[in-house]
């Protein structure tokens, strides 16, 4: 169990004389809990599989410093660093059997066959794996396969992390869940600090404490999933979480109003000293509109379609060539399409170049 | 973690072994006979051309490229003609029979051509193709028919369902459906498969020689024509060996990318 | 994938029967004719029933003896050719670079021996191999060791072996890179961090990986090994002697040699016969790898 500390990490594969806005990984600087339940979100490319591999020591990074409870392990090797990782598709050992497999790493370090014995035992109760003790690794399904993975990593008594990458990506999805559970119930019973990679929201959401979403090699915000839903510190990590994102639209804000189409929207804080020459754009979820009859006072919008997703209905409509949804209650029909929508000031917050601006209330 | 200590040394001695005998032909083709046999010598002393002027020059000589050319294209074009379709059917449908009749063509793949030599002689004689391209090409349609049809079989697996179904859906008739739509798809199994089919015709010559005797002759048979009152003409004959090593040396530096990647096959 | 059941199928296959079929089925036809019969010369031919074959396997008979010891030298080649070139196939290709345009020149020269017209193989060896002309007989004289392939049977056979191993080991190099190449980062990254030692990661990860490549490596060598015609027979021409007078090399002196074609045909039979013993081993393997693969990617 470990606290890991990044100071000022960085990593470029080009080497280290690239420019930085080409690196994968751009300078970091973060504390991860000892103990956390960790998830790394973001969309393909943007950093999440360069950085675990860098906690890992599957890469050397560029610049910067690793720190596990305090200790520089920056240099040294991936066995050094006593971390697990378990990769996107399972990596067992075919010619052995799933005890074997478990076994392996304690025998690589030349612990004797007794204590093998014993915590392949403890480990295999853990992960439900107590009948295939002997049978060949090979033979069993997928999510079998990536919970003899897990084992390998957990079956070292003074694992420092255990890193997901993309762990569920081959499992079956009636099995995911199950999967999921195990790991999140795993996480509480043995305190591990653990990190999680992944693209999927629901994921990341389910799984984590906290959630440290990435884009373009930086992290764009970190916190829990309430936190993350409700106020969202970057553009991007509105549009990226929650289904469907939030909607972003440029605007002209003033004070305590803002602009779009010429129409009026209140505004919770007061705004006043936006940087100049920035994009401003103001964010709202869906969530908190609603559509209701054309009116005046309301900012016009054309339906042009109303996606049905269960707990909610949600209308795609258009502000002239803007794209935007919003929540349909129940009650509402419109012969013609026309609507007007109507904002929770509470829920619309306000970006310059992508960036939460504060406010004051 | 991937290559052994030591790596460097053990590539480069391979590689040296393997290209010593080459190189040696290679420096025997430009000395003249005189050379060859009074002195041992590392490079050519006097180096000549005139050994490679002999083959251009006599028709006798060239000519035996020509017919081994002949037969090898039309092989590869036959086999891979005759493969495409059953590689089709072999991937998308159960029949009856189909087990069997893919180890039948794979046991003839595993043919000694020594067994055909005879009765090939007499079949071809009896059809009148004795001493045609077309009695080679087709002769070596047995061993390279059933390896073509193994790889593009591989290569059709490789392509899903559905794209077969969506055009027969948006009205595509059978052939072109396949030539349009399926074939462009698998193009680097063709490529595989006809440079396999190429190769093993081209370097095949029990058969090649058995099946011709004058008008067809391959440029193996020409070859054992190097024995005059003067002695063997050693110089004449690695100047033809290295031409012959010649287009196999192009067809790989063409397809060095995709050797490698050919060998794996979805099959390996 | 799933297969559709279509007997209509069998017009796609039938081009590939009758191109096959016409190579092989009339051959072999008139080679089992062949073989049941004996001549008076002038194409005149009596029944003679399993006479040949059991000529063939009676060790005392002329054909018996000499089938029979072409046998125990081809048993003897393979054997001892697999034995050098698996092993050093590997060796190999564990040896490649990584990356670059080392890899590149590494594949294009492995891939030169292979592309070799086979009787050009056994030309280039028969020049290399002489004491007056060629480098590595002269070599091998200028320093005391008394090398002649036409006149001594060990140095013919170690001629042989030599010249099959520079050109045949690329096979086997090239389709354990394949399979080296397919395996997965990951799994080296998981041994790192799992702490195996260099040994292990061969024998838990590369060589499992590797295993049905080689299979295949194994079995064409063996097949095509034990098939051998052209290039001995440049080199040695069978000799000195018999000594390295080979299955094909034997029939076809028989066959094409002295026409009896009684004989040919029934060691051709015999021959073929046991290749094909062979190669059902082959596809049975195989398949079953295939289809228990496909098992157990079906109960995902």
């Amino acid at each position: 169990m470990a606290r890991i500390d990044l100071v000022d990490l960085a990593h470029s594969y080009s080497g280290n004389s690239a420019d930085e806005s080409s690196y994968a990984l751009k300078p970091i600087s973060m504390t991860w809990r000892q103990g956390g339940a960790y998830a790394l979100l973001g969309p393909s490319g943007c950093g999440k599989t360069t950085l675990l591999n860098l906690i890992s020591g599957i890469i050397t990074p560029s610049r910067g410093k690793i720190l596990f409870d305090g200790e520089d392990v920056t240099q040294l090797s991936t066995q050094k660093r006593n971390i697990a990782q378990v990769f996107q598709f399972p990596v067992i050992y075919d010619t052995m059997t799933v005890g074997q497999n478990l076994a392996f790493p304690l025998k690589n370090r030349g612990v004797p066959k007794p204590d093998i014995a014993v915590r392949v035992k403890e480990i295999a109760h853990l992960l439900d794996l107590t009948p295939d003790l002997n049978r060949k690794a090979t033979r069993l399904t997928a999510d079998a396969k990536q919970k003899i993975s897990l084992g390998r990593g957990l079956v070292r008594s003074d694992v420092a992390a255990v890193l997901f990458d993309e762990p569920l990506t081959v499992i079956d999805p009636e099995l995911k869940w199950q999967l999921r559970s195990k790991l999140k119930a795993l996480h509480r019973e043995l305190d591990l600090t653990m990190i999680y990679v992944t693209h999927d929201q629901t994921e990341a959401l389910t799984f984590a404490d906290t959630v440290v979403v990435m884009h373009d090699g930086r992290v764009v915000q970190s916190g829990t999933p309430a936190e993350l839903f409700e106020k969202p510190a970057h553009t991007f990590v509105g549009y990226f979480i929650g289904s469907p994102g939030m909607n972003i639209m440029p605007a002209e804000v003033r004070g305590r109003e803002a602009r779009i189409d010429g129409h009026v929207i209140s505004l919770k804080r007061s705004y006043d000293a936006l940087p100049a020459g920035a994009k401003i754009e103001i964010g709202v979820r869906p969530e908190f509109v609603d559509i209701a009859n054309p009116a005046p006072d309301l900012l016009a919008a054309q339906i042009e379609r109303i996606d049905d997703l269960g707990r909610m209905r949600f209308a795609r409509v258009r502000i002239g060539d803007l794209k935007f949804s919003a929540r349909v209650r129940e009650s509402f029909s419109s012969a013609d399409g026309k609507c007007g929508l109507i904002f929770d000031a509470a829920h619309v917050h306000v970006y310059a170049d992508s960036r939460l601006v504060e406010g004051t209330p | 973690m991937h290559s052994i200590p030591g790596r460097r040394i053990i590539i480069s001695v391979f590689l040296i072994f393997l290209l010593l005998p080459i190189y040696w032909l290679v420096n025997m083709s430009f000395k003249t006979n005189n050379e060859i046999v009074s002195t041992m010598t590392l490079w050519p002393h006097h180096p000549t051309l005139q050994h490679y002027m002999r083959i251009f020059t006599d028709e006798s000589w060239y000519s035996g490229y020509i017919n081994s050319l002949k037969y090898v294209v039309l092989n590869t074009i036959i086999s891979i003609s005759v493969a495409l379709p059953a590689a089709y059917a072999f991937s998308r449908y159960r029949f009856l029979g189909d087990k069997h009749l893919f180890f039948w063509l794979l046991s003839n793949r595993m043919a000694p051509a020594a067994v055909y030599a005879l009765p090939f002689f007499n079949l071809y004689s009896a059809i009148g193709l004795f001493d045609t391209p077309w009695a080679v090409a087709l002769a070596h349609c047995i061993f390279n028919v059933p390896l073509a049809v193994w790889i593009l079989e591989g290569f059709v697996s490789g392509v899903p369902r559905e794209i077969d179904e969506t055009a027969f859906l948006d009205g595509y008739s059978f052939p072109r459906f396949f030539v349009k739509i399926l074939v462009p798809l698998i193009a680097s199994g063709i490529g595989v498969a006809a440079f396999f089919c190429f190769m093993f015709s081209w370097v095949e010559l029990l058969l090649a020689r058995t099946l011709t005797s004058v008008d067809a002759k391959p440029i193996s048979a020409v070859m054992t024509r190097t024995v005059s009152a003067a002695g063997m003409d050693w110089g004449l004959l690695s100047a033809a060996g290295v031409l012959t090593i010649i287009p196999g040396a192009l067809v790989i530096w063409f397809v060095r990318n995709y050797i490698a990647r050919g060998f794996a096959l979805g099959r390996v | 994938m799933e297969k559709t059941v279509n007997q209509k199928a069998w017009f796609l296959v039938l081009p590939v029967f009758l191109v096959v079929a016409f190579s092989a089925i009339i051959p072999m036809m008139t080679v089992v004719n062949y073989s049941m019969q004996d001549t008076f010369g002038n194409n005149q031919f009596f029944w003679n029933g399993v006479g040949w074959f059991k000529e063939l396997l009676d060790p005392s008979t002329d054909l018996g003896g000499r089938f029979l010891a072409s046998l125990g030298r081809n048993l003897f080649f393979s054997g001892v050719i697999l034995a050098i070139e698996v092993p050093l196939g590997i060796v190999i290709a564990l040896s490649m670079p990584r990356q670059g345009w080392q890899v590149a020149a590494c594949l294009v020269i492995l891939a030169l021996p292979l592309l070799i017209p086979w009787n050009v193989v056994g030309t280039i060896w028969q020049i290399f191999g002489r004491p007056d002309i060629g480098l590595l007989g002269y070599v091998l004289n200028s320093i005391g060791i008394d090398y002649n392939y036409v006149s001594n049977e060990f140095d013919a056979w170690v001629t042989v072996i030599v010249m099959d191993v520079w050109h045949w080991t690329s096979l086997v190099a090239l389709l354990c890179y394949a399979g080296l190449k397919s395996i997965p980062d990951a799994y080296y990254q998981a041994a790192q961090i799992d702490g195996a030692s260099r040994w292990a990661v061969f024998t838990a990860i590369q060589l499992p990986k590797m295993h049905r490549v080689l299979l295949i490596a194994v079995l064409l060598r063996f097949m095509d090994s034990f098939m051998i015609y052209t290039e001995p027979f440049v080199v040695t021409g069978g000799g000195p002697g018999n000594s390295t007078t080979f299955i094909s090399i034997e029939l076809v002196k028989i066959a094409l040699g002295q026409f009896d074609l009684g004989k040919a045909a029934a060691m051709s039979l015999v021959y073929n016969l046991i290749i094909l013993i062979v190669c059902w081993v082959f596809y049975t393997v195989m398949t079953n790898a295939g289809a228990a693969r496909r098992v157990k990617e079906g109960a995902k």
